[in-house]
């Protein structure tokens, strides 16, 4: 297998980066074909142990590849040239299946396009597949898959984190140098945490929506998953700015991120919320924050305690806001515009007595455990007696958590990101928390606050444990303020070799 | 309230969700739904006087475009996925309404 990066530079035992990808396609070094047939063949030789794809769509993508090589200059400039990217499947492709990971999409072909693929595409972007996630994004192990979880490719024993697992373990196991995510909870960053790769959430409404299959409206957000913070910036770059198909995407204009990676933290002031980070965290994880504070300090980087008091009411309120939205986000799943229908087969043991029942038996046989205990949690929390207790007191706590972060920022001593580890433990083994719901959502402890307040975040690999399990750096920034919190990672990244290693499975 | 969620409690709500739940689920999810609403209520404790809720982050309002007429998905595309529909009258195939 062809492993090399362009320059030669880096050629991290199989896993190039995303620009060294584009630059040999740019330069003529390599072809977008080859470097499509190299993705192909990594798929086909890892993916049977790792599953961390629903659908892979060769066919489709050599033929974009070769249409890219047969009109290079076109394509000369494009910022993702050639670079093969996985799509987690909860985002549409017109005429390629898009599951969610649930039978209640298994066979749902969408007829349009999500606003980020047509961004990829127009890039010089090539799809080569669909990545699997927990069922309709829903759990932080990727075990709620209606195809099976996906394995993380540094101990397949164990969860790559979720939701976006599978986008997670391609780009750490080098199958696809770039790969997107989404993100409502935690999703991108958590499983970039576990699989050490690099995962931003954008700010609410930075990037379109738009044929992202909703979870959690008021909180769902696409991004990138990546090997290094650089080519993180040069993915944001393409997603982000306004889109008239969705009217949360926000209007404010889109900087030039690259411009922004100076490596120069010396003007930085960076919050440490102690009291929150000093609880309930694996040791080997506390010694990787410490260490990377060290190391940004060193950089000249200033570090301030910050208090953030609400932010450990944070999982609680997540799960009362985002279940009441998925509550009514999935209503729309009734057998009646597409998916699954129970009892479709004109042949049915059981035909449907009328549609209210059709309705019933169509969720019920359509959805796994995780997602309808949501759906029952959210209609209750929404249901009359009950609303003002849970769903409007939550969305009260939630200005809170909203209101900590941005005296964080803008109080008396105002700091320009906010540092905390991106999971309190490393990946857990398969199959540890399945059957108890509480624990797996307190995996999301220390990613949730984001979400909640709408704050963009990024996910950097930071060390590994004894038991060479990834360990990941979050850093929080202000309000579409990617450009300070990439300058941040990256200067990070530029002191550390981490986003260097690559698991023992990508030499096999 | 949380700590006792009945198995009566369950099949209301899942009545309101439109979910058949096997005796097994209601038993399942009776004991979990009253595990996370008891770790909630910890929220309650909070106190929000006067405290405005959040309920949307979005930089604009939805309502701030022109009302105009646009291209929008073909009623074939449209019908395409649908478990049962007619192509030529060009509607959702449902069974009957009215039990």
């Amino acid at each position: 297998m062809i492993t090399e990066g362009a320059d030669g530079a880096g050629k991290m035992n199989g896993a190039p980066t995303m620009r060294e990808v584009r630059d040999a396609v740019r330069s003529g070094a390599r072809s977008a074909s080859e470097v499509c047939h190299d993705a192909l063949s990594r798929i086909e030789a890892l993916n049977p142990q790792l599953n961390a794809f629903n659908t892979v769509v060769a066919e489709r993508a050599l033929a974009r590849a070769e249409a890219i090589d047969r009109d290079r200059d076109r394509w000369r400039d494009a910022p993702l040239a050639g670079v093969p990217v996985a799509l987690k499947d909860n985002l549409c492709t017109r005429g390629v299946r898009t599951t969610a990971s649930s039978r209640m999409l298994e066979a749902y072909v969408p007829p349009y396009d999500a606003t980020v693929v047509s961004r990829l595409e127009s890039a010089g972007a090539v799809i080569v597949g669909k990545t699997n996630c927990d069922e309709f994004a829903m759990g932080s192990s990727n075990e709620s898959s209606a195809f099976g979880p996906v394995h993380n490719p540094w101990a397949l024993d164990r969860i790559p984190g979720g939701t976006s697992g599978g986008s997670a373990a391609a780009v750490a196991a080098g199958l696809t140098p770039l790969a997107l995510g989404s993100d409502t909870g935690g999703s991108i960053r958590q499983p970039a945490a576990l699989c050490g790769v690099v995962g931003l959430k954008p700010t609410y409404g930075r990037v379109s929506r738009y044929g992202l299959i909703a979870h959690a409206s008021s909180l769902d957000q696409i991004g990138p998953l990546t090997r290094t913070v650089h080519d993180a910036a040069i993915a944001l770059h393409v997603l982000a700015g306004a889109d008239p198909a969705d009217a949360t995407s926000a209007p404010e204009g889109v900087p030039d991120y690259l411009a922004a990676l100076t490596g120069d933290v010396r003007d930085v002031r960076i919050g440490v919320p102690r009291a929150l980070v000093e609880k309930g965290v694996d040791p080997d994880v506390a010694r990787a924050l410490a260490t990377a504070l060290d190391t940004l300090r060193a950089r000249g980087a200033t570090l301030v305690d910050v208090e953030l008091p609400h932010a450990r009411y944070a999982i609680p309120v997540y799960y009362l806001v985002s279940t009441a939205e998925a509550s009514s986000n999935l209503a729309r799943y009734d057998g009646v515009r597409y998916g699954f229908r129970a009892g479709a087969n004109p042949n049915a043991r059981i035909p449907n007595p009328d549609l209210g029942t059709m309705y019933a038996r169509t969720r019920a046989q359509g959805f796994g455990a995780e997602v309808k205990r949501r759906i029952m949690l959210g209609t209750y929390v929404l249901s009359a007696g009950y609303y003002d207790a849970y769903y409007l007191k939550a969305q009260q706590v939630r200005t809170l958590i909203l209101r900590d972060y941005e005296r964080a920022f803008t109080g008396v001593s105002p700091v320009d990101v906010i540092a905390m580890p991106t999971s309190p433990t490393p990946a857990f083994p398969l199959g540890e928390r399945v059957a108890d719901p509480l624990q797996m959502y307190l995996a999301d402890v220390f990613t949730v606050s984001a979400s909640l307040a709408g704050l963009p975040a990024v996910s950097v690999p930071c060390g590994f444990t004894a038991l060479r399990l990834p360990i990941g750096l979050q850093l929080t920034g202000r309000r579409f303020d990617e450009a300070t919190l990439l300058r941040v990672a990256d200067a990070y990244e530029r002191d550390t070799e981490w986003s260097k290693q690559v698991p023992p499975i990508t030499s096999h | 309230m949380a700590s006792g969620f009945t198995r009566e409690q369950v099949t209301a709500v899942a009545a309101l969700a439109k979910l058949e739940l096997e005796p097994s689920e209601v038993e399942l999810f009776a004991r979990q739904l009253g595990d996370i609403l008891a770790y909630a209520d910890e929220v309650q404790q909070i106190d929000t006087t006067g405290v405005p809720p959040t309920s949307s982050l979005a930089a604009r309002h939805a309502a701030d475009r022109a009302d105009e007429r646009r291209p929008s998905l073909d009623r074939e595309d449209a019908l395409a996925s649908a478990p049962d529909a007619s192509l030529d009258a060009g509607f959702f195939k449902v069974p009957r309404v009215i039990g």
